[in-house]
């Protein structure tokens, strides 16, 4: 794919990597892009680089703009190795004394991830430079999502280069929110859920920020998927409302099972909860992937979590999944956990602990069946449901 | 009292502002933080604090 000229002599200079689809464990069920881009100015300008396997594609794109020889200023944005990877194959085309702007926490990681003495010029939050015709402002970003995180805005043109934030893992020939049929919103909170939302804190002061800063955003450019050039509201304002993380009409009954006597809690849960009016999603641990069932419970009002008992333990899936959800910091849920045991049935116990160790609304002692549920069973799982339902907020 | 550098993040920590979201009342010298109090922007333990010159 060819360069894309986003303003007047700015590119997209960003490679498509459309066969990913295990990104650190995140399920990239459509592929990402990596973007960068090239600014021409009196300073000719790179801004990111790509993941390390298409750097050739990278600087093939750069090289039908201007040779690389006679780009000027580097800007890392972030030290992810998705965005960096192609930083010491680039600086040999470049030149490696070129100076590469970074902030001070990217100075100190970049340091630490490749072995070349690169000419790194940390750079203050606020700081600006001159390229010529144009000027850029940085913005430190500390730990959205890493300490090396920035933004990069081109003041003449209202452009904000974003590094992750507002990204999401799509990969697609249309470069612009625009241009595309569906809707990119759910792979943008996909991206949100699993990887900014512990820091729901820190985006909402970002964006308090942004908004003294007076600055008006012409264009948003992330670092994956497309960038936002018609609806710039829609996606900061959704991130402000995914932020908040209010709580709504939702359940996610997340759960695995070895008989089916978990998996028939869990349906007579989310029947009785749905009859409630509680939009609900029973989501099966080896059926779902943790990063599409954390999407979920991103907006929802309550976590339901069901394991069996396997050798006096929690089910490892469900292990797994706490894990995962315990590092995102998911806050103001309530929580619940039910399971099938055979003979010990400490596994409903458990997540409760993992739960409350979460700072959960955990209503319950849990709900915990031995072997097959029956008649009396399934009722107590309706009235389980129920009792849940009516804690959840009534708004959906 | 001294500010307290994150060395992972940057973050400061100022004895002035405390931590409160974290149960640290303002006025909390640094050497009096609990031992298990962790850096409130990215977790990094107090051993990662550096005094701040």
């Amino acid at each position: 794919m060819k360069p894309v000229e986003i303003a007047d002599g700015i590119y997209w200079v960003g490679v498509i990597d459309w066969n990913i689809r295990d990104f650190h464990g995140y399920s990239t069920h459509l592929g990402s892009t990596y973007n960068a881009y090239l600014i021409m100015d009196e300073k000719i300008t790179l801004i990111d680089t790509v993941k390390s396997e298409f750097t050739d594609d990278f600087l093939e794109k750069i090289s039908a703009i201007v040779d690389p020889a006679k780009i000027d200023y580097v800007i890392s944005n972030h030290t992810e190795m998705d965005h960096s990877g192609g930083l010491p194959q680039t600086m040999k085309r470049i030149g490696e004394d070129k100076p590469v702007f970074c902030s001070r926490m990217g100075h100190k990681n970049l340091s630490m991830h490749f072995t070349g003495k690169f000419n790194y010029t940390p750079v203050e939050d606020r700081g600006s430079l001159s390229l010529g015709k144009r000027s850029l402002t940085f913005l430190e970003t500390r730990m959205l999502h890493w300490p090396d995180s920035m933004f990069t805005y081109v003041n003449e043109n209202g452009i904000l280069f974003s590094s992750d934030a507002f990204g999401q893992h799509y990969a697609s020939v249309e470069r612009f929110d625009d241009q595309l049929k569906e809707d990119i919103m759910p792979h943008a909170k996909k991206y949100f859920a699993n990887i900014l939302l512990l820091y729901s804190p820190l985006i909402l002061k970002l964006v308090d920020r942004l908004k003294a800063m007076n600055l008006s955003p012409a264009m948003i450019c992330p670092d994956h998927g497309v960038m936002f050039r018609e609806n710039l509201g829609k996606i900061v304002n959704a991130y402000v409302e995914w932020s908040l993380q209010r709580p709504k009409r939702k359940a996610v009954i997340v759960y695995d099972t070895m008989w089916h006597s978990t998996e028939r809690m869990a349906f007579t849960i989310a029947e009785a909860m749905g009859h409630a009016g509680v939009d609900v999603r029973p989501m099966h641990l080896r059926k779902c992937d943790r990063s599409d069932i954390i999407t979920e419970v991103l907006d929802a009002g309550a976590v339901i979590i069901g394991s069996p008992t396997l050798n006096n333990g929690l089910f490892p899936t469900v292990s797994d999944f706490l894990t995962y959800m315990k590092g995102l910091k998911p806050r103001d849920k309530i929580g619940a956990a039910f399971g099938s045991y055979g003979w010990s049935g400490e596994s409903v116990d458990l997540v409760n602990r993992a739960l409350e160790d979460m700072k959960f609304n955990v209503l319950f002692p849990g709900l915990k069946i031995q072997y097959v549920p029956d008649y009396e069973g399934i009722a107590t799982c309706k009235d389980f449901a129920e009792k849940i339902a009516q804690k959840l907020p009534l708004e959906a | 009292m001294s500010k307290y550098e994150c060395t992972v993040c940057g973050y400061v920590y100022n004895p002035e502002d405390g931590d409160p979201d974290n149960g640290i009342e303002p006025g909390t010298a640094f050497e009096n933080l609990p031992e298990d109090w962790v850096c409130p922007v990215c977790g990094a333990t107090k051993d990662q604090f550096e005094k701040v010159a």
